[in-house]
């Protein structure tokens, strides 16, 4: 058939085609956050930066771009933004984008982190509860999860801090050292945090993984599979497993906002210097700049994402992109 | 094709109003449910009555008795003011809840206008909101919060107003899909064709019928947001002190003090755990009571 598109090509043409309205509402929302800083806070950022002290209000709402009209602020601010110019810090006075590359990895390391822990915890969890269907154990195992979804992480890792500290004099590594400079350093103190993240994004995935598994235990070449004699064993490595964890492994990928959201509480509490420290610490400095530029990285990091998610989605089930 | 469906309505035998009817399932059929709503209500409990029950006030501070151990006296123990944990966390359950009930209320407001304007009108208009949304949903909820209290500033109503906003829009989604559903269904069908205003249809179709689902989205945000509100104030960027929140007691100054008197640490982050949880179970048994459309989602 001489087609011209494979329907795999035409699935990412419309994902691509699909983002862009909402990359564009992204964008307008990073920018109105900017736009609606009040008069009084350039009156508070005066008073407050050191670096600003020296210029006055005009200068400030010139450096911010406030001195223009909104659609041709919105037209400079995109168009520089695009080229990788977010502005400079009025903290620091050093360029937004070079403060992101230091944090965003460390950020990422943690997230990374967290998901191993997520999964090595969810994943076994899931599909025990799934095949005890209704079982004490698979009511031990939901109410467990339904548990990590209600215990905050800022009380866990407060927990954490006080406790071991004054029973066994032991407290959690808060110096922050580069991986590439000494790695298990580096793990031992990003250790804690990234347990404490993981086990509450488990929560959802757990609950993903039972219903995926119960689902696929229903198939008809689930019975075939066990009216041919096979293993139970077999059955659910071979045949459920493979089906039942194709959405879950895709669908980890959507929690990328939550990652993003405890990594904040988690950085600060345990002293990671990663995005999440950047932009509390932008906040209370009112460096707003910096605010946008994280609050900007942070929604295309997370857009990125999702595209990624669905387009595995199509490659791993054809039924998706035939849609 | 279809059956008669009208004689429905007619052949029940109105006995008990349907609250104690409610209750009654709620109780044979999901008990661990039960136990949650009950949990959940003694809080509301204790909030409502938070300043009579509270022994001492939750601000008098007596530095004879600072950073004592739980006892008889200070069931909570007390901090490094001398003021009564106890009192506090109670004062810390009446914010919690007023914040809770007012943001999650504000939010099902918003989910509903949104989701029937996106869900029954569709086309364009649906189009154009749904892709507002999911820019809106792109952002971590904390990180959308403190770029937004960032802006508005900390304090009671600014929290209420943007939970209420973040929790209303993302909720939309959910409304919708309901209305979406409804509308296509024969009753609203027969509706339109006699001729029935848009309003009316809104108002005595759509509406009573996507109630279950708006139900269980305002019992399950009313637990999201008091984790929410505590994780701001944690940070320093919810309710400012001197209000006793169960987020701020874990946080600021009393934190360094917890290495000396570690119950610091428990009553708030427990109160907390423990009812979130219960609204958790108790929003799981109610979805599955309510609608058994969204029974898979558990």
């Amino acid at each position: 058939m001489p087609a011209l598109k494979t329907p795999m090509q035409a699935y990412l043409i419309r994902r691509l085609l699909a983002l862009l309205p909402t990359l564009i509402f992204t964008s307008i929302i990073v920018f109105a956050s900017i736009r609606l800083i009040p008069g009084d806070v350039i009156d508070l950022m005066l008073a407050q930066n050191d670096i600003a002290t020296g210029q006055d209000r005009a200068k400030i709402e010139a450096a911010l771009g406030l001195d223009q009209p909104v659609a041709m602020q919105y037209f400079v601010w995109i168009t520089s933004a695009l080229q990788g110019d977010l502005g400079r810090s009025l903290w620091q006075n050093v360029p937004v984008t070079e403060q992101l590359a230091a944090t965003l990895p460390i950020t990422f390391e943690l997230g990374f982190l967290a998901m191993l822990v997520a999964l090595s915890v969810a994943l076994p969890i899931g599909i025990y509860s799934a095949m005890r269907q209704d079982t004490a154990g698979d009511y031990t195992a939901r109410s467990f999860s339904l548990l990590m979804l209600a215990l905050p992480s800022f009380w866990l890792g407060t927990l954490v801090m006080v406790f071991p500290s004054v029973w066994w004099r032991w407290s959690p590594d808060l110096v922050y050292t580069p991986f590439f400079e000494d790695p298990l350093t580096n793990l031992s103190h990003m250790m804690v945090p990234a347990i404490i993240l993981g086990l509450g994004m488990s929560a959802v995935t757990m609950r993903m993984t039972r219903t995926m598994m119960l689902e696929v235990m229903r198939q008809d070449y689930i019975r075939t599979a066990r009216a041919k004699g096979l293993g139970e064993r077999l059955v659910i490595v071979r045949h459920a497993l493979r089906n039942g964890l194709i959405p879950v492994v895709t669908l980890i990928g959507l929690q990328a906002p939550l990652l993003i959201g405890g990594a904040v509480i988690l950085e600060q509490i345990f002293v990671v210097p990663g995005m999440g420290l950047l932009l509390l610490e932008a906040v209370f400095q009112r460096d707003y700049p910096v605010v946008s530029g994280v609050f900007l990285v942070v929604g295309v990091a997370i857009l990125f994402i999702n595209l990624l998610v669905d387009i595995s989605y199509g490659l791993l089930d054809p039924k998706v992109r035939h849609q | 094709m279809s059956e008669v469906t009208f004689s429905a309505q007619t052949s029940l035998p109105a006995k008990k109003h349907p609250a104690v009817t409610f209750v009654g399932r709620l109780v044979r059929e999901k008990p661990l449910g039960a136990i949650g709503g009950a949990i959940f209500l003694l809080f509301l409990f204790c909030g409502i009555f938070a300043e009579v029950l509270a022994p001492y006030g939750m601000n008098d501070t007596d530095m004879s008795q600072r950073l004592q151990a739980p006892s008889w006296d200070f069931w909570f123990g007390t901090d490094h003011l001398g003021r009564d944990v106890f009192s506090r966390v109670l004062i810390g359950a009446q914010i919690s809840m007023i914040v809770a009930f007012m943001a999650a209320g504000l939010a099902t407001v918003i989910s509903i206008v949104i989701g029937v304007l996106s869900g029954y009108f569709g086309g364009k208009i649906d189009m154009l909101i749904q892709r507002m949304v999911d820019a809106w949903m792109t952002f971590p909820d904390l990180v959308l919060l403190i770029v937004v209290v960032s802006i508005v500033g900390p304090g009671i109503p600014q929290i209420i107003i943007v939970l209420g906003l973040l929790y209303g829009i993302a909720g939309s989604r959910i409304v919708r899909g309901a209305v979406v559903t409804v509308k296509e269904e024969t009753y609203t069908h027969a509706a339109q064709s006699i001729g029935a205003r848009t309003w009316h249809v809104l108002w005595r179709h759509i509406l009573p019928n996507i109630m279950p689902v708006v139900i269980v989205l305002f019992t399950t945000r009313i637990g999201a947001v008091i984790l929410t509100e505590a994780g701001l104030s944690f940070l320093g960027l919810g309710i400012p002190p001197p209000a006793p929140t169960w987020g701020s007691m874990l946080s600021g100054t009393g934190r360094t003090y917890m290495y000396m008197g570690p119950w610091l640490a428990l009553a708030p982050g427990l109160c907390l755990t423990v009812v979130v949880y219960a609204i958790n179970v108790y929003g799981d048994a109610l979805r599955d009571l309510l609608d058994p459309r969204m029974r898979g989602s558990r």
